[in-house]
């Protein structure tokens, strides 16, 4: 529930936001943290960064985590500072081992219609922290930072 | 000619269907099915189609949209027809990279130029 410790972010600057699992509910609180970042004036790719990674995260929730079940909640965490955002999506879920997830860049993969959410997460955050369930992930993207790079080797656990 | 959808301009070139995306945040979940369905129908409405799409309006991609582009691409192989992209911009482009999909879909600078390689 805490943000990993070598994200940097203080527990007491969380906001929270917990919502129905359904698509229009987390576009909008997709909405208001964007309008945070546009705010603390963060420049276009890293807002391109940060709307990507978590909208698949949302989806990944209201889809496999809640399964398309409304009557389940999200629970959504976020820092937004000028150095750093620090963003956490939680389902009602039971989780799942990202550590087994194919490889979407692998040829026998590339023509697969599903299956790039996580990879993509990872691209384009600095770092992704799964829990140990895999219900939960906390992403961080540092400001200021170059563009993502084409492949990454990180650990997905904490 | 151009036909009025939701969320798809459709307009005819050489033989070619060009379509735009209508609104800049077509490409987002809550949409992407019905996207998938339009053109779905569009292919099954001309054996061997010949598809441009049109990126200059999107300027956000999700992998549920990459996951419609590639089933729209192998719908378009198993009718014999062609499917180009053109007119994608520097962020989008970028997640086509990351993925390895720029390998996978014919992708054009520009419309005119993917209208030039369509084969007449």
């Amino acid at each position: 529930m805490s943000a990993p410790e070598h994200f940097g972010v203080d527990e007491a600057s969380l906001a929270e936001l917990v919502v129905p699992s359904d698509l229009r509910s987390a576009k909008a609180s997709e909405d208001r943290i964007l309008a945070e970042l546009a705010r603390h004036k963060y420049e276009g790719d890293t807002i391109f960064a940060i709307k990507l990674a978590l909208e698949e995260a949302l989806t990944n929730a209201i889809k496999h985590g809640n399964r398309n079940d409304p009557s389940k909640h999200i629970v959504i965490r976020f820092h937004i500072g000028d150095e750093r955002t620090a963003i956490m999506v939680r389902d009602e879920g039971n989780g799942f081992r990202p550590t087994a997830l194919p490889d979407p860049t692998a040829n026998a993969n590339l023509e697969r219609p599903n299956g790039r959410g996580i990879m993509l997460m990872q691209a384009y955050m600095t770092k992704i922290r799964f829990n140990e369930a895999g219900n939960e992930v906390w992403m961080l993207k540092e400001n200021r930072t170059r563009p993502p790079a084409k492949s990454k080797s990180r650990s997905l656990r904490r | 000619m151009e036909q009025p959808s939701s969320h798809l301009k459709i307009r005819r070139a050489n033989g070619v269907s060009v379509v735009e995306f209508a609104d800049r945040k077509i490409l987002e979940e809550l949409s992407i099915q019905e996207i998938g369905e339009e053109l779905s129908h569009l292919v099954e409405s001309e054996a061997g189609i010949k598809l441009l799409l049109n990126f200059k309006n999107v300027d956000h991609l999700s992998s549920a949209a990459l996951g419609m582009l590639i089933t729209l691409n192998r719908k378009i192989k198993e009718h014999n027809g062609e499917l180009k992209l053109s007119d994608i911009n520097r962020q989008i482009f970028e997640v086509f990279k990351i993925t390895r999909l720029n390998r996978v879909f014919d992708i054009h600078g520009t419309s005119e130029q993917a209208l030039d390689g369509f084969q007449s």
